[in-house]
Order: structure tokens, then C-alpha cells, then sequence
């Protein structure tokens, strides 16, 4: 029965959710309901998971000494001043002026921005050593990589602003690029990627696909 | 060790410092260029325009800091436009910073003198709904009724208690959803559910990296417009006159893309120069 009830749950759920989508009237609309507030609470609950096992495994750490471990310190202080703040701060905790959005705002934002600057850094360094036109693919990946880096950005104006009006080829190339090869190749990709989905998706509710489960097959 | 051969093995310090130079340098010139408008922001642009005075809108935050700098500013733009336009604004986000982020927004916008003569109250002008976990299920959800996914705004009034929401209870009620993107969920679910099941016009705003993903829903007709990264927000701020960071930073922008195609060309010169020499 371990893996009679979670198949059976599957399917029931599954199948009730396809018949909502097409028909979305009484009776059918209530599984709709039915199912999303199931959905919500698991959502919620898998945030209070995942922020609970992040203290869990960051306490072990510091407990245990393991490599790193003052990393785990910060994570464990962070954890506790948000967390604090935010309750503290009683149902409104989120409006402006609250000591959460006083952290929010010059803490966490600050920090989290500067922390995705940095790929920038990284792209760069990274693009002048791996970045080889080896062989055609590479050569019109890397032509067109350029041309949309400097159509997306001021070399039209920089370049012909001063000398002709309304004249920007770069950023027409660019656009070129953007609404015609790249919009074909997400096409294909996305259209492939919707019938993995769709196949994937009957093999679970039909019981085929059951890795999922766990323990082997 | 000939000069390619030094080009090639070139301390990558050398090239953040560059890179941090010429994103930094351009900051502090002041010069602004007469940007032209790609057809995708015009769309959303003469859509936006096309909306009466006093419509509402329904402006969803998916993104977290990492992804303001380049996404920050079209909101910025976007919640001043629609103060400006009397539109009545709902906010609320399927990240969990998104609504914070839109908050930052609201404040740059009561900054304005033209807005703060508004008098703008919370509640009758803007709500804002925060976040509600459940990814593309709370679309789905607000397809139906937006109290069963938010049942409380972001200070913890109930939905019923916001004069702004009386007369709102699901899409039907709502004029445009403008969506600022970082990733999932964002633009690809609101168009697969909210356009496709329930009608809703869409616009967004997306970072430059996810914007590529969205051009075939663009294309598609399921998507008004899009803004593309900083650029799509520059050309933004400079259609609804509130030119902004966006604006100033596309000088930096422009200096730090081409540092990094020149890097790359010498790259690919040393790397033939010295593999013929070896052969």
C-alpha cells in the first residue's frame, strides 16, 4: 500500500486537474480550488522547511566545527535578526519604517545586488578566455553575440547620433536578430521542451514514470 | 614569451579593473544619448496610453534585489506613470521580495512633486496584496477570485476592508497586468495562464537574459510589449518622460559591453596568433 496510495493520489489529482483546465465549471472547478489550497499550504509549509533545515544543517556546522563554519555563524545571525525583526514587527512588518524594512532596505538589498555585480566581472574575464571562434557555430555565435551586445546598447548614437538622424543600424540588426533567428530557436525549444512535459506528465499520472516515489523503481 | 602569448595569460585583476573603470568612469560624465525606441517598448508604451484615466492596474513584482539594478528602475518608471495616468494600482508578487521591491518603487514615485500634489491614499489609489507562495497556482487562483489567494494586503487589512478592491474580484476586473520578470515564476506563467486562460493584456519588463525566452509570445501577440533589461528600461523612461537611473546607467552599460567585445577579439587574436605559431 506505500506505493498504492501515493499512484492512486497521483492519478486522482492529476486527472482532476486536466478536467478543470478544459472544463472549468461546477463540479470540476471546486477539485480546482480544492487542489490549490492543498497547493498553498504544502508551499508554505516548504518555506518553513527549507528556512528551518537551513538553521538545522548551519547549527551542525558550527556545532561540529567543519570547514567553514564562521560562514554558518553569519548565515545563523542573518537567520535570527530578519526573523525577529519581522515578528517583532507584528502583522505590518513589511510597511515602510519597520525595523524589518530598515533591513531590507540597507542590508539585504545592498548586499544582494553587489553579489550579482560581481558576474559581471566574471562574464568578462570569462568570455576574453573561453570565448573562441573555433569553428562556423562558435564564429556565428560569436558575431551575433556582438552585434546584439552593441545594438542593445548607445554605439548607434555614439557612433552615427551626431551625423544622421533616426539612423541606427546596429539596433535594427540587433532587433533583426532578436525577433527573427532567436525568436525561431526558442520556438523549437519551447515547443519540444511542452512535449516533454506533456509526456512526462501522463507517464506520473498514469503510473508509468514512478521515480518519483523514491527507492528505486 | 612573445606579446600574444602575454595576452593570453594576462592577469583576469587587470580585466575587472578595467571593467570596473569604465563601468564607474561613465557615471560621472553626465552625458545622455537620444535613445531610439525599439517597436516592442512603443507597443507597451501606446498600450498603456490607450488606457482611459482612472483604469486599473494590476502590477506584479517577480524578481528579488539581485535583479533590481536592471529591473528596478522600469518599475520605478512604470508605478510613476501610473500614478500619474490616476490608474488604480494593485501590487503583489509571486517572489517573496517582489512586494518589498515594489514598495521601494511607490517611494521614489511619492518623491515626485507632480504625485506627492495627488494626495494619493493607500488603499483608495494602490494597494499593495504581497506575496503569496504557490507559483503559477495563485495566478490560476486570481483567475477565479483574488481574495482566495490574498486574503490580506501587505499590512495585514483584510481584502474586503480595501476600498480599492470592493469592485475587484478576479481578472475580469482589471485593465492591463504589467509584469516586472527575473525568472520563474514570472512572464512565461502569467502569459500560459492569466493571457491564455483568462484574457488578461500583458505587458512585462524583463531582465536582458530571460528576455530572449519572451519574444515568442511577443511575436505571438500574447504579450503587449516587453521591456528588455536596462535598455528596455531606458527607452521606457524616456517614452514616459521620467528619465532615471535606467538612463544614466546605459553610458556605463555601453562602455562595460565594449570592453568585453574588445577583450574578446584580442582574446581570439592571441589564440590564432600563438596556435600558428606552435604549428
Amino acid at each position: 500500500m506505500r506505493r498504492e496510495i501515493p499512484l492512486i493520489i497521483t492519478f486522482v489529482v492529476g486527472v482532476a486537474f486536466v478536467i478543470q483546465y478544459f472544463i472549468p465549471h461546477s463540479p470540476f472547478d471546486r477539485f480546482e480550488q480544492l487542489f490549490s489550497d492543498w497547493f498553498f499550504i504544502i508551499a508554505a509549509c516548504a518555506i518553513w522547511l527549507g528556512a528551518l533545515n537551513l538553521m538545522k544543517l548551519s547549527l551542525i556546522k558550527i556545532q561540529k566545527r567543519r570547514k567553514d563554519w564562521q560562514y554558518a555563524v553569519v548565515i545563523v545571525v542573518s537567520w535570527l535578526t530578519m526573523a525577529i525583526a519581522g515578528f517583532a514587527g507584528g502583522r505590518d512588518f513589511q510597511t515602510p519604517g519597520t525595523a524589518f524594512d530598515w533591513l531590507y532596505q540597507y542590508i539585504y538589498t545592498p548586499l544582494s545586488a553587489t553579489m550579482f555585480a560581481i558576474l559581471a566581472f566574471f562574464v568578462a574575464s570569462a568570455s576574453y578566455r573561453a570565448f573562441r571562434a573555433r569553428n562556423l557555430q562558435a564564429s556565428l555565435l560569436l558575431v551575433a553575440g556582438f552585434l546584439v551586445m552593441m545594438g542593445r546598447v548607445l554605439f548607434d548614437d555614439i557612433l552615427f547620433g551626431r551625423l544622421f538622424e533616426n539612423f541606427q543600424p546596429l539596433a535594427d540588426v540587433s532587433n533583426f536578430i532578436m525577433n527573427y533567428p532567436n525568436m525561431a530557436g526558442q520556438r523549437a525549444i519551447m515547443i519540444g521542451i511542452a512535449l516533454g512535459i506533456v509526456s512526462t506528465a501522463l507517464r506520473i499520472i498514469l503510473g508509468i514514470e514512478r521515480s518519483y516515489l523514491g527507492g528505486g523503481d | 614569451m612573445g606579446f600574444w602569448n602575454t595576452m593570453l595569460a594576462v592577469d583576469r585583476r587587470w580585466i575587472f579593473l578595467l571593467v570596473f573603470l569604465s563601468l564607474l568612469i561613465p557615471m560621472f560624465l553626465g552625458v545622455t544619448f537620444k535613445l531610439s525606441i525599439s517597436p516592442e517598448v512603443q507597443t507597451l508604451y501606446d498600450t498603456l496610453e490607450q488606457l482611459p484615466n482612472g483604469s486599473t492596474v494590476l502590477m506584479t513584482f517577480d524578481y528579488d534585489p539581485p535583479s533590481a539594478p536592471e529591473l528596478q528602475p522600469m518599475a520605478d518608471a512604470a508605478v510613476k506613470y501610473a500614478f500619474k495616468r490616476d490608474f488604480k494600482l494593485i501590487i503583489m508578487g509571486l517572489w517573496p521580495q517582489g512586494p518589498l521591491q515594489a514598495e521601494i518603487s511607490v517611494r521614489e514615485a511619492m518623491k515626485d512633486p507632480e504625485i506627492q500634489a495627488r494626495n494619493l491614499e493607500y488603499g483608495v489609489d494602490y494597494v499593495n496584496l504581497g506575496f503569496q507562495a504557490g507559483n503559477e497556482f495563485v495566478i490560476q487562483r486570481m483567475g477565479t477570485d483574488f481574495r482566495e489567494a490574498f486574503p490580506r494586503d501587505i499590512r495585514g487589512t483584510d481584502y474586503s476592508e480595501v476600498p480599492l478592491l470592493k469592485n475587484t474580484k478576479n481578472f475580469s476586473n482589471v485593465d492591463f497586468v504589467f509584469n516586472f520578470s527575473a525568472g520563474y515564476p514570472g512572464t512565461v506563467e502569467w502569459v500560459q495562464i492569466a493571457v491564455d486562460r483568462f484574457g488578461v493584456k500583458l505587458g512585462a519588463g524583463n531582465t536582458a537574459v530571460q528576455a530572449p525566452l519572451a519574444y515568442p509570445y511577443l511575436g505571438a501577440g500574447q504579450l503587449v510589449g516587453l521591456l528588455g533589461g536596462m535598455r528596455g528600461g531606458a527607452e521606457f523612461e524616456r517614452l514616459t518622460g521620467f528619465k532615471a537611473k535606467a538612463t544614466t546607467f546605459m553610458l556605463s552599460q555601453t562602455f562595460a559591453h565594449a570592453i568585453v567585445i574588445v577583450f574578446v577579439i584580442l582574446g581570439n587574436i592571441a589564440y590564432f596568433v600563438t596556435r600558428k605559431k606552435e604549428q
